[in-house]
């Protein structure tokens, strides 16, 4: 079985893995790291969104060989030891979160978002397809919103 | 820990509220307390209290909470409350959380009775636990309203018995001290911490201490807005559902299931090349179909794809929507009332199924031994999903561990236990612990779901009164045999309705009422039974009957030159109702000219002890493409604990009625659903939803009631309301754009 070497949240790791297998469950099943959920499998529900050299991906989409010597970055990787993002303060501030459960891949579209776009428009925001199931798109955008007035 | 005894039993009753309590001292080396729920003083006060002119409905005397309540009230050891040595106040919740933030506001409870910080209380999931009887459902909008008045008065106990504990240490009489922040403080300043507390409290004879909870008026955190107290654990992605568990040895698996609902395995034709393929650990057949269990998800994945297997039918295969429509517009009970010399008003509504489509998916873990299992799922009815694990394993209950795991989502899925008892028939098959993970496919297909429903509405009218008002309800059967029908049996004698109803009739009559005085009012509901996966969906059958039931009151009202808004005042039944339509119409400026394609639409229901009220505003200009681009609502809970929290339910009960009233629902295709993805059932994304929401929480005024549930049916009419008034149409088949617009997955 072919290896890859790549960066999960700033470490180094190397995994033994068919090259199409997906990044997601070499993420979840492989490394443990848990963060990034799966909705789907087929890039439609967005739960697993996360980052490869900073752009949001679904790894549940990439296969594993397309991570080879790039930075993934998950949820966990996303705040500075105790130091929150000001997108995850500000979901603290909106208190976003219902079941919690979209809501990794939710912060992780909003970051990939703010690099892009500082100041997004309602129309911009309206873009991020992430699935909310428990509905909690309105304090979504409040919190897109007030994480772009911090940043 | 152990369990009370007789000798370690302090007799701590009191009222609160209609129920008395009792709580007992538990022998542990730190101070924990167990109270028990005592028989209500009678529900009957209930009845007196519901004293609306006319004629009250079932529901208005003794609703499904009350039913729950009722059910659970003589079980022992309800609740279980630890102090710790490092001062921390542990809470055992015989309920599930599945986001609707109930640990959250049960942690509040307890905060403020021992004048603790928010942050060192930990509410626990307890594991199943037969000996509560019934007192592990969660459902009915009822966990507030039934854990308010004990775990206020085991929170108190514990306190008192603190107190105690100090003024023995400190030979002061407990009346001169005080705690705050975690700590008894004495007149002269000195403090002792609880946890430096908690061991004395654990030992001292202290028969006849009594407690009284705080007074309401006296609450500082209960009542205030509040974060989640997961919240930071799920922005980091630090939370751990089911799957995200490390149970030893327990390896991902799925399962191939059939191309039909309830379809079953009748040969595997490749195992041998499947159990070649990479990663693959085991095959095993059970009842649902063939379960593979492999290193990886992704493998398990591929190699249940890849399984070439012959089925035999299932039980719904000659079925598609219209045979269903059918027999639903044939099961409508008739009408009294004769159309005849009365002016009146008549509509029939279609509702589709509705998948619940939590985004966790059906998921669970499971390890049966020869001799013991051990169960980790999100579970809402954890004690009927143990006995039924347990007799299908073979195993006695007292060797199955049913652990309750907060969970990504329910609106009533997860009362269902079918992936916890899938995975334990894999784990016992293959001999192994698995980690048992459902598609997005196969949980939309093979999961549970709303089911269809067919309203026959006539209201008649004359000089301006409403004299009859009929409402025959036709559905699909909603499964309940989650234990609620065992909690109808054993309150059966209580119920305020009379003849031998089913439950469903019973779930029906005790959750459904009109809040308007209506004249003679009707409502019925006839099940067809259909061998297919339903259950519960958020509001149960409020949704759909209350919903098409709002969307009459427009047009009756405009049938008889009324406003929609002016017309619900003037025949709601009580201010309180009156005070909680007003506040949206004032706050959404109702009546304000909209541009053409838009329009307003107003929304009420009372349900569970509460009500509330939702106007929306519709952008229609395409009706093929609505959306709600602004919503106001209004909720009176009577007493709200967190309104933050209660925010977060309405809101979701906002989305969920955008979406399930203009696009989102199944359609059933010769035995199975169509969709899929939820690029397929079309739950609304952040596009469909408004970019300006206002929600107010009327204040405090009375015990709290049902939440959960509530925001659903009222939001529905006003979407439905709004959609009318901007398009000029009459909707009347849910959700309203439901086309076929994507290829369906192969079966
Ligand atoms: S799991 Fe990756 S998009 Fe749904
Ligand atoms: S918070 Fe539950 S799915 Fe988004």
């Amino acid at each position: 079985m072919p290896t890859y070497t790549f960066a999960v949240n700033g470490k180094t790791v190397t995994v033994d893995a068919p090259a199409d297998m997906p990044l997601l469950w070499v993420l979840r099943d492989k490394l443990g790291v848990t963060g990034p959920k799966y909705g789907c499998g087929i890039d439609v529900c967005k739960a697993c969104t996360s980052h490869l050299d900073g752009e949001a991906v679904n790894p549940c989409v990439v296969p594993v060989s397309e991570a080879a010597g790039r930075e993934v970055t998950t949820i966990e990787g996303l705040a500075e030891g105790d130091t929150l993002h000001p997108v995850q303060e500000a979901w603290l501030e909106e208190d976003v979160a219902q079941c919690g459960y979209c809501q990794p891949g939710q912060i992780m579209a909003a970051v990939a978002l703010l690099r892009k776009n500082a100041d997004p428009t309602d129309a911009e925001i309206d873009a991020i397809q992430n699935v909310c199931r428990c509905g909690t798109y309105f304090r979504i955008r409040e919190a897109i919103k007030r994480a772009a007035a911090k940043m | 820990m152990g369990s009370p005894t007789k000798s370690a039993a302090e007799h701590d009753e009191g009222a609160v509220g209609r129920r008395r309590f009792l709580t007992f001292l538990v022998a542990a080396p730190t101070l924990t307390l167990a109270t028990t729920n005592l028989a209500p003083d009678g529900l009957d006060a209930a009845a007196a209290e519901a004293g609306v002119p006319g004629l009250p409905q079932p529901a208005d005397i003794m609703d499904l909470g009350d039913v729950l309540i009722l059910a659970g009230t003589p079980t022992a050891n309800l609740l279980v409350l630890e102090v710790t040595e490092d001062g921390e106040a542990h809470f055992e919740l015989p309920r599930a959380e599945v986001g609707q933030g109930i640990t959250t506001a049960v942690a509040m409870l307890v905060a403020e009775e021992l004048d603790l910080p928010l942050s060192k209380v930990r509410v626990r999931l307890a594991d199943a636990r037969p000996e509560l009887l019934m007192n592990q459902l969660t459902g009915g909008s009822n966990t507030i309203r039934s854990v308010y008045g004990p775990v206020r008065r085991t929170a108190a106990a514990a306190r008192a018995r603190l107190v105690a504990a100090a003024g023995r240490r400190w030979d002061l009489s407990p009346d001169r001290l005080v705690t705050r922040d975690g700590a008894v403080v004495a007149p002269d300043g000195r403090t002792a911490s609880y946890g430096s507390l908690t061991g004395l409290a654990a030992t001292l004879p202290l028969q006849g201490l009594t407690a009284k909870p705080k007074p309401e008026s006296e609450h500082t955190l209960v009542g205030t807005p509040t974060s989640r107290i997961d919240a930071r654990a799920m922005v980091t992605g630090a939370m751990r559902y089911t799957l995200d568990l490390d149970v030893a040895g327990a390896k991902p698996t799925m399962v191939r299931r059939p191309p039909t609902i309830n379809g079953t395995v009748r040969s595997v034709n490749n195992e041998t090349a499947v159990r070649a393929m990479p990663g693959v650990i085991d095959l095993a057949v059970v009842p649902t179909g063939v379960a593979v269990m492999a290193e990886t998800f992704g493998q398990a994945l591929d190699a249940k794809d890849a399984l070439d297997v012959t089925w035999n039918d299932g039980t719904v295969d000659a079925l598609s929507d219209a045979d269903i429509r059918k027999r639903l517009r044939a099961a409508a009970l008739p009408f009294v009332v004769p159309p005849l010399l009365t002016r009146h008003v008549d509509a029939e509504f279609d509702f589709a199924f509705v998948s619940h489509a939590p985004l966790e998916t059906n998921s669970a873990i499971a390890d049966v031994r020869d001799d013991q299992a051990e169960i980790w799922a999100g579970l809402k009815s954890a004690i009927v999903a143990k006995q039924t694990i347990a007799a299908a394993i073979g195993l006695p209950e007292d060797r199955v561990t049913v652990h309750v795991r907060q969970s990504g989502g329910s609106f009533g899925r997860r009362l269902f236990f079918d992936g916890a008892l899938e995975a334990a028939q894999i784990s016992k098959a293959m001999a192994r612990p698995v980690k048992l993970m459902w598609s997005r496919i196969d949980d939309m297909r093979h999961g549970r779901a709303r089911p269809a429903t067919h309203h026959k509405i006539r209201a008649t009218y004359a000089l301006g009164q409403v004299l009859t008002y009929e409402h025959r309800v036709a559905a699909v059967e909603t499964d309940l045999r989650h234990g609620l029908g065992e909690i109808l049996t054993a309150t059966a004698a209580r119920l305020p309705v009379a003849g031998n109803l089913s439950f469903a009739q019973t779930v029906f009559l005790t959750t459904v009422k009109v809040p308007y005085d209506f004249g003679v009012v009707t409502e019925l509901l006839n099940e067809v039974p259909l061998k297919m996966h339903t259950a519960s969906w958020r509001s149960v059958y409020s949704a759909n009957t209350r919903g098409a039931e709002e969307i009459l009151v427009d047009e009756l009202a405009n049938r008889m030159g009324k406003d929609p808004v002016a017309f619900r005042r003037a025949f709601l039944k009580t201010d309180r109702q009156r005070r909680v339509l007003d506040k949206v119409a004032a706050a959404g400026n109702w009546g304000r000219t909209m541009p053409a394609g838009f329009a307003q639409g107003v929304g009420f229901h009372d349900e569970y002890k509460s009500c509330t009220a939702c106007l929306v505003e519709i952008d229609a200009r395409d009706p093929g493409k609505p959306r709600v681009v602004r919503a106001v609502i209004a909720a009176d809970v009577g007493r709200p604990i967190n309104p933050r929290g209660l925010e977060a339910q309405l809101l979701g009960g906002l989305t969920d009625a955008i979406s399930t009233t203009l696009r989102a629902g199944l359609h059933i295709d010769r035995g199975l659903p169509l969709e899929g993805s939820y690029s397929q059932f079309h739950y609304a994304r952040q596009k469909d939803s408004p970019t300006d929401v206002r929600i107010f929480i009327m204040p405090a005024d009375g015990e709290p009631g049902g939440a959960g549930e509530l925001g659903v049916p009222a939001a529905v009419g006003a979407i439905a309301n709004a959609y009318a008034r901007a398009t000029g149409t009459r909707p009347r088949s849910f959700p309203i754009n439901f086309d076929v617009d994507f290829t369906p997955f192969p079966r």
